[in-house]
């Protein structure tokens, strides 16, 4: 069967079982856009293409397929860099089609030419420039593997039009056909190495399961929750992590690190033993490393060999799948003699572990001591955490939340209860201001079942409120809470606690824009909230809309910060618990 | 895993040989790996192999700038490269290329072209008051030579850089990256 190169690409894609693609065509991907007409594949039409990347990056976060966005050149190409950087940091599965001058062109200055190859090198798995029409299919199927399995990643593929345009005969590798040879995928652990680490588990007296987003995108979370019967160790998840365990299991400790709970931070500090699962010792997460977790050992499981030891010296390194170690780590626990029900077969080396009881009851009475705390009075300025835990509250417990970069973000991830993985979407390693409103329209077309929630601030809100365009257009009912406190917040909080608060352009007003007309223009509706007594019925008005999105702008108290806190470069030791309840909140 | 290391130029190098797919971009995704991570290539040298699909880069590396096995470890999930060995450098044996030209009138000219044929190499252009020489050998070698060139007067010298294989009979010593264990 002849194809041109651009038919030959749509097939590989719906080969791939594509079923969606975010993008905004141009002229060097107008080839591609031609037989798009006639595919199954559903297009999304984006206002930006940093729009079309988030989107992709929401979809794959709740779906765990990978996202697919489409881009022209040289500026399309650019604009897509944002996502592929923010998806690389978060091992996110993002296939990235993007059209190139022709290849006669390639070199000569032409009109809206850039070497993206050359500029994604780093902030991609991989990626392809194809000169040949032939190898379309091949390279589809390549990029694919490469963004999906292992650790997942972003990957870029280069199109010039006259590649596109060019006629080939029609194929669809098999495995085997595959031209990768320099790329490995980790084995099945080393049964000696789980063993090893199955035995210092048993013999930790305060191990800490320290859970990372690893857990999720190898789908873990179900034989996580065995581990942690088997082995009753406490859980930390980190930001990436919200979701893998749920946070109402007393065993769950919640985020550890900068922003993280006075518990999970501390049990870390203190702990003897910590099973790094899928986790990468980010520096948010262990403060000031030469100080960090002192008297822990490591067993560090990662499906990326060069995380091991990057950070922090394990003492047992596996690589694997994450899901593939975990299961290993119980079958090894279940043949020391620990049982699920925590009581140990008799006469085995579980028999004799240390108790936990102690750790436990410690874990209890910091928890107690030191719990999340904030004050909303009556007729006082709206906490934005109360709006945070009353959107909880009021929405399906599986409702998708998603967030931008700031304070909202981290008070998102404290305060939301989390039941269930993919039900977090957020920008952790690269912390990309506007990544909400698009990630949350990208989530609500992978999950159109379910709630979708982006929570977001007022900066962030700014820089791609134009995808909610896009949302309306495209009959997306995803719903935003603006956490409107009128400033670049989390910047603002720095200034005040580092900078003698010599606060230095970050004030943005409450009221510039008008939120409200500006996602009514956009074909939202859209709602302003002032006072706590408005917060439940216009969260339960906007609950009840879906045949549009929605936007609510909630006014929040400028003053407020987000504790507990680390400062930048400090030891986890040194947590700032912010002022005691009655004290205020300035 | 070992940590071989030679002491050249005062600072600890190791010989990295890397298998890569004859593509294009490759160098430049090896090049941008090591200046994106903060590592030091000391010395690179490019060469096809006897299989047309893929070439080899000798690569040494400053370990002061980093942890080698972070280093190895990064460079082989490059897509493109196939097999890392690390070369510990007494199981390997070196070359490298020295091209310099140097004033040489009169006598000076046979005192240069005796200074390099103890070194195995020659003149390979004569000007009225300049000659050419290569030398070819250990980088070692070529550091000698280049200091005993030196006080005639170097107008203009270039150095390719190491290729290193193993020796015969040490292969074992090769530590293909991917049979290392965590
Ligand atoms: C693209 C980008 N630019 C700048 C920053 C630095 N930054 C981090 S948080 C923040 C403030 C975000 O303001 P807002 O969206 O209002 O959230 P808030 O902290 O007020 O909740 C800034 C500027 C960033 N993370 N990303
Ligand atoms: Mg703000």
């Amino acid at each position: 069967m002849e194809l041109t190169g651009a038919q030959a690409l749509i097939k590989s894609l719906e080969m791939e079982g594509v079923e969606v693609v975010f993008g905004l065509p141009g002229g060097a991907i107008l080839p591609v856009y031609d037989p798009l007409l006639d595919s199954s594949i559903r297009h999304v039409l984006v206002r930006h293409e940093q729009g079309a990347g988030h989107a992709a990056e929401g979809y794959a976060q709740v779906t765990g397929r990978p996202g697919v966005a489409m881009v022209t050149s040289g500026p399309g190409a650019t604009n897509i860099v944002t996502p592929l950087m923010d998806a690389m940091m978060d091992s996110v599965p993002l296939v990235v089609v993007s059209g190139q001058v022709p290849t006669t062109a390639i070199g000569t200055d032409a009109f809206q030419e850039t070497a993206i190859t050359s500029i994604t090198m780093g902030i991609t798995k991989h990626n392809w420039l194809v000169t040949d029409p032939a190898d379309l299919p091949r390279v589809v199927a390549e990029a694919f593997h490469v963004a999906t399995s292992g650790r997942p990643g972003p990957v870029l593929v280069d199109v010039p039009k006259d590649v596109s345009n060019a006629r080939t005969s029609w194929y669809w590798p098999s495995a085997d056909d595959l031209d990768l040879p320099g790329y490995r995928l980790p084995r099945a652990p080393e049964p000696g190495l789980v063993r090893r680490a199955a035995e210092l588990l048993l013999g930790a007296e305060r191990p800490v399961l320290y859970v990372g987003g690893g857990v999720i995108k190898a789908e873990a979370s179900e034989a996580l929750r065995r581990l942690v019967d088997l082995s009753g160790a406490p859980v930390v998840t980190t930001l990436m992590a919200r979701g893998a365990f749920p946070d109402d299991d007393p065993r769950c400790l919640g985020m550890p690190g900068m922003h993280g709970t006075w518990t999970a931070t501390t049990a870390m500090q203190r702990a003897d033993l910590l099973v790094a699962l899928g986790s990468r010792f980010d520096d948010r997460v262990t403060g000031k490393v030469a100080t960090f977790a002192p008297g822990a050992k490591v067993v560090h499981v990662d499906v990326d060999p060069a995380e091991i030891g990057k950070v922090r010296r394990a003492d047992v390194g596996i690589v694997a799948d994450c899901k593939v170690a975990i299961e290993a780590l119980c079958e090894a626990l279940e043949e020391l003699g620990s049982t699920p029900e925590g009581r140990a077969r008799p006469g085995t080396p579980a028999a004799s572990r240390p108790d936990l009881g102690p750790w436990h009851a410690q874990l209890a009475k910091w928890r107690q001591a030191h719990p999340l705390r904030y004050e909303q009075t009556q007729g006082g300025p709206l906490k934005p955490q109360f709006v945070v835990e009353t959107l909880r509250e009021l929405s399906p417990p599986d409702t998708v939340v998603v967030t931008g970069v700031g304070q909202h973000q981290m008070w998102a991830s404290q305060y939301w209860r989390f039941a269930e993985p993919r039900t977090w979407v957020t920008s952790g390693g690269a912390g990309t201001m506007g990544f909400a409103v698009p990630a949350a329209l990208g989530a609500k077309v992978g999950r159109p079942d379910r709630t979708v929630w982006a929570i977001d601030g007022d900066g962030c809100f700014q820089m791609t409120a134009q995808e909610l365009v896009t949302a309306t257009a495209e009959r997306i009912p995803v719903k935003v809470a603006i956490l409107n406190n009128a400033y670049l917040g989390m910047v603002r909080q720095w200034q005040e606690l580092f900078y003698e608060e010599r606060y230095s352009e970050v004030y943005l007003s409450p009221d510039l824009p008008d939120y409200v007309q500006w996602a009514e223009a956009m074909g939202c509706r859209a709602f302003r909230v002032e006072s706590p007594e408005e917060v439940a019925p216009t969260i339960e008005k906007a609950n009840e809309i879906d045949d549009r999105p929605v936007v609510i702008d909630f006014r929040t108290d400028a003053f407020e910060k987000v504790y507990p806190m680390v400062p930048a470069g400090a030891s986890n030791d040194e947590i700032i618990e912010g002022p005691a309840q009655g004290e205020g909140g300035r | 895993m070992s940590t071989s290391a030679t002491v050249h130029g005062g600072s600890r190098h190791h010989i990295l040989s890397v298998l890569v797919e004859n593509k294009a971009g490759v160098l430049a995704r090896v090049a941008s790996l090591f200046s994106r991570r903060g590592y030091n290539i000391f010395s690179l040298a490019v060469a096809p192999t006897d299989d047309e699909r893929f070439s080899r880069l000798t690569i040494v590396v400053d370990v002061e700038s980093a942890p080698l096995e972070q280093i190895i470890r990064q460079l082989d999930k490059l897509v493109n490269v196939v097999q890392i060995s690390e070369l510990a450098p007494e199981a390997a044996i070196e070359r490298e290329l020295l091209l310099a030209t140097v004033r040489a009138e009169g006598p000076a000219r046979v005192e240069v072209a005796t200074l390099v044929a103890i070194f195995q190499g020659s003149v390979i252009d004569v000007g009225p008051d300049q000659v050419t020489v290569a030398v070819t050998g250990t980088p070692e070698a070529l550091d000698s030579a280049e200091d005993l060139l030196r006080p005639f007067g170097i107008v203009e010298l270039q150095r390719t850089g190491r290729v290193a294989l193993p020796r015969l009979g040490a292969r074992r010593r090769l530590t293909p990256v991917a049979d290392r264990s965590a």
